[in-house]
């Protein structure tokens, strides 16, 4: 019989390394993972608390609203209303695992496998992440951002720099492009051309320029609205992007903030379109680790059932009419379908060969988990990969909640034949970012008139947006333009439902 | 492949202290109206202990595109008994889902913890001593030695050496000093050169630069620089607060505890603004004593009411211990407003010419029974005295009060900033 890792829970820094050693020969001899180097710090609640206020990041700007973030968690967390997450894992090569102190040595080797193998193989592999975030630059530029915004406050004030950056961050949901570009975001390229460009600008100012005549302004009436869009890029749906470009009044540091909000933006986006999968990952290594081990007889048999029992929690799914319900819990989900691609893949029954032909009785788990974890997202998942079996035993149901309808909401398909395919589409556009935010563009720029911006909010089923925030929203986007702006919300049949006006504050008003 | 293990558990804390201070900074006025209500049900122990408020999220909220409304479709776990088709009733409140920190209408207030520094300072931070302008510097405490430019004269531990190069290099190419590199450039062309007549120019030049050179020194005394440094006296405020209050068999309790009450904000709020707080307890029935502060609030004591006898105590205290040059002197007087008639003249003139023209300010705080109704019919004879005195210009602060919450309001009232405060001080 192999060693045991430790006994009982406590552990000091050997019995760290000597787990996270045993998790990496299972993890890459067993599951044939690949992963970015690790890094695992260990740290208080407090720290914690802190990481949670900044998005989880070891580094961050300044901005306040960070600050009431901390107060919220720290308020919840002393109440004893929330309990702190176990570990925070962060998408950067070495990929950093945070472990909290209080952790025992079971929930240390949980959490090792979780994060440091099941995340970081996911950060390594998805397309998602490959295609839109840099794990090499991310800390980089996240330090690069934090001196910066400095910078700006120390040179422009703390005022300005607050207000554009609270204007930034409500625009941050509609700050991400959807479709990859021409080239991939490289932040360290980023950070020194933004440095370059800066020493550009001092070395060829001539305070000469400012004192020559301008000539009389080109009449912009022969520009063709259509030659105009294109010349904008329009339409755009990255507001971000487009002010950073296009607003007029933006003095360059404004804009370089802009672009670092997008940055970061960007690179959380993956994050919110793979919850599912990327939880369902790092929860089904953890477990196929924690198994092993116990089998290897390096783990007790009291420490795996300490195992089980925050496993079958961090899996638990509440019933719809359960007071604990708030949706799907994307570890149960993500967990229970890798599950069930491993039973279909070693053990399908007819219906799993009807339905999933190119991996039904395959036997190689590992093989297939790997390919699908490289190139789905939720949606995609879900849509390929539930299966009937999972959807009887979740027992799931559409709901129809239509406001018009009088007789209440109509149950649309259940877990029965006729409804699984409906079932599955639906669970699956729920996980699709694109129905969740709302669908804005910048449709057009009266250039020749007032310079009014253009937005449209394409409605989808009818959900309009919330008036009270779309206006304050839509305030610190006309400050950022400095000129009206209008929001048009219309349908399907392009008929206009709502539209929304909104001045610029005067810069003094702006507080 | 290797493994980095790092604790972080010993790195300085409080990372997020700085966002929490732009949030409090942001949401002061919020906060502070927060801090104002929390503290008026609150114990005066507890009162600056911190703890949490709730601040409405108006001017926090962080808007986003958000939808609501529509058809709306989900797909749920758990079904039980439905089938394709049903439809099941509307409960009516739809579905509340909680949120984080200021997302949604729904969320309108938000509860956070403030230290105990936090708390305290945004309690007191709209407050202001009244009349600073006597305050006096006292001691001086010569803990202050700062920088104060440069001197030409001083003790050569003070040399500024960079000031001093700085100005001999700027002297010594003033005068074009010749530097070494020049004179050995020349030296070597004399030895490289072969014809004598040339040879003996160079020479000639040789020596001027010599000359020169030894004429304007490298370092001249001129050049010389020290630092200078400056005692600054720095000043000690320091300050006094008397207690006056009345011990009378008519004082109850609740009354006495109201005066407490007020006496330890006053001494939080002097303690804010000076290094030094000084208290002198003094009580009277128709004598005064100074005492301590137990039996100032707890011991037994009976007789009739004499108002000048403390106001008397106060005065000799002052002239013997408290010179009004070196001390800001506050004095707040406690009483159910009883006095005997016979000692009103005495009190007024002891006040008017003698207490209130050394003071930097005067509270009277006339304490009512909790419930207060009969309290309210008729003013009281000190009351009375009182507001004939500030009527004809005395610098008196008074106010009534009769239930505990009724404390905070009073003392804010009381400290506000001083243009508004005279009008709002009539009853």
């Amino acid at each position: 019989m192999t060693e045991r890792l430790f006994e009982g829970a406590d552990w000091d820094f050997h019995t760290l390394q000597r787990i996270t050693d045993a998790c990496e020969e299972v993890a890459t001899k067993d599951l044939g993972l690949d992963v970015y180097p690790n890094q695992i710090e260990v740290i208080t609640a407090e720290q914690m608390l802190d990481a949670y206020s900044s998005v989880g990041m070891p580094l961050f700007y300044k901005h306040w609203s960070f600050g009431k973030h901390f107060a919220y968690h720290e308020a919840s967390y002393r109440k004893g209303l929330m309990g702190l997450a176990y570990e925070i894992v962060i998408n950067s090569s070495p990929c950093i695992s945070y472990l909290m102190e209080e952790n025992t040595a079971t929930m240390q080797t949980l959490v090792i496998a979780h994060a440091a193998f099941g995340h970081n193989h996911f950060f390594k592999n998805n397309y998602l992440f490959k295609q839109w975030t840099d794990a090499d630059g991310i800390l980089d530029y996240l330090d690069f951002a934090k001196n910066y915004v400095m910078q700006c406050e120390d040179r422009y004030g703390r005022v300005e720099v607050e207000r554009t950056l609270d204007a930034a961050h409500a625009l941050m949901s509609h700050g991400i492009d959807r479709y990859p570009g021409k080239k991939k975001l490289d932040l360290r390229a980023e950070e020194k051309r933004a440095g370059r460009r800066r020493q550009h600008e001092e070395e060829v100012f001539n305070d000469l320029w400012r004192t020559v005549p301008a000539g009389k302004s080109k009449t912009r009436s022969a520009l063709s609205i259509e030659r105009r869009r294109k010349l904008l890029g329009l339409p755009q749906e990255n507001l971000l992007y487009f002010l950073e470009k296009s607003a007029p009044r933006l003095a360059p540091w404004q804009r370089e903030l802009l672009r670092i909000v997008r940055h970061i933006a960007q690179y959380f986006y993956p994050q919110s379109q793979t919850k599912v999968m990327n939880e369902g990952t790092a929860t089904y290594v953890h477990y196929r680790i924690m198994t092993k081990l116990h089998q290897q007889g390096r783990i007790s048999d009291g420490n795996f059932l300490e195992f089980l029992q925050s496993h079958t929690n961090v899996v638990f799914q509440p019933e719809f009419d359960d007071q604990r319900f708030s949706g799907f819990n994307p570890y149960a989900l993500g967990f229970a379908m890798m599950q069930d691609i491993e039973r279909i893949v070693t053990r399908p029954e007819d219906e799993d060969r009807e339905w999933f032909p190119d991996i039904a009785g395959k036997n190689d788990v590992m093989g297939v988990l790997r390919d699908v974890w490289a190139n789905y997202r939720d949606e995609s998942f879900i849509a390929q990969f539930l299966s009937p079996t999972l959807m009887r035993h979740l027992r799931m149901f559409h709901l129809h909640d239509d406001p018009e309808e009088r007789a209440g909401i109509r149950v649309d398909a259940i877990h029965d034949e006729r409804g699984f395919r409906r079932v599955r589409r639906e669970l699956a556009r729920q996980h699709d970012v694109g129905y969740i935010d709302a669908n804005i563009e910048v449709i057009d720029v009266d250039l020749s008139g007032d310079r009014r911006l253009i937005l449209h909010h394409h409605v989808i089923k009818g959900s309009q947006l919330n008036e009270t925030d779309a206006k304050r929203v839509l305030q610190h986007l006309a400050d950022l333009w400095t000129y009206d702006v209008a929001l048009i919300e219309v349908d399907a049949s392009d008929k206009v439902l709502r539209e929304y006006v909104v001045s610029p504050r005067p810069i003094s008003a702006v507080a | 492949m290797p493994i980095h293990i790092i604790d972080r558990r010993l790195n300085p804390g409080g990372k997020s202290l700085e966002n929490r201070q732009r949030f409090l900074r942001r949401a002061k006025s919020l906060v502070q109206g927060a801090v104002k209500k929390t503290s008026q049900e609150r114990d005066i122990k507890d009162v600056l202990e911190g703890g949490e408020v709730t601040i409405a999220l108006d001017g926090m909220h962080e808007p986003r595109f958000r939808r609501d409304g529509g058809t709306r479709d989900m797909v749920l776990p758990g079904n039980k008994k439905f089938i394709e088709g049903d439809y099941l009733q509307r409960s009516g409140q739809g579905s509340a889902k909680d949120s984080g920190p200021g997302e949604g209408d729904g969320e309108d207030a938000f509860r956070f913890v403030l230290s105990r520094d936090e708390f305290v300072d945004l309690f007191l931070d709209d407050l202001e001593l009244p009349d600073l302008a006597k305050r006096k510097i006292a001691q001086t405490e010569s803990e202050g030695i700062q920088r104060a430019g440069y001197t030409t004269s001083g003790s050569p531990s003070n040399i500024s050496v960079s000031r001093t190069v700085r100005r001999a290099m700027a002297r010594r190419i003033a005068l074009k000093r010749p530097s070494k590199e020049e004179i050995e450039e020349l030296e070597s062309a004399i030895a490289a050169c072969a014809d004598e007549d040339e040879r003996l120019v160079l020479m000639a030049q040789l020596e001027k630069l010599k000359a020169k050179s030894k004429r304007i020194p490298f370092i001249d005394p001129l050049d010389i620089r020290y630092r200078r440094f400056e005692a600054v006296p720095k000043p000690v405020a320091q300050a006094v607060m008397f207690c006056l209050m009345d011990v009378s068999g008519s004082m109850s309790e609740h009354m006495k505890d109201l005066a407490k009450r007020f006496y330890m904000l006053l001494y939080v709020f002097l303690k804010r603004r000076y290094k030094h707080v000084d208290i002198v307890f003094i009580r009277h029935t128709d004598r005064a004593e100074e005492v301590d502060e137990q039996t100032f609030f707890y011991g037994p004591a009976s007789g009739g009411t004499l108002v000048s006898s403390a106001l008397q105590a106060m005065h000799e205290i002052v002239r013997e211990r408290f010179s009004p040059l070196d001390w800001n002197i506050y004095a707040a007087q406690a009483s159910d407003g009883d006095n005997s008639y016979s000692d009103g003249e005495l009190t007024g003139m002891l006040l008017t010419d003698k207490i209130l023209p050394v003071c930097q300010f005067f509270a009277y705080l006339e304490v009512g029974e909790s419930g207060g109704s009969a309290f309210d019919l008729s003013d009281s004879s000190l009351w009375t005295l009182y507001e004939r005195l500030r009527n004809s210009g005395a610098p008196l602060s008074m106010r009534k009060v009769s239930e505990r919450s009724e404390i905070f309001p009073v003392f804010h009232d009381l400290f506000q900033r001083r243009e508004t405060s005279q009008e709002k001080a009539a009853p």
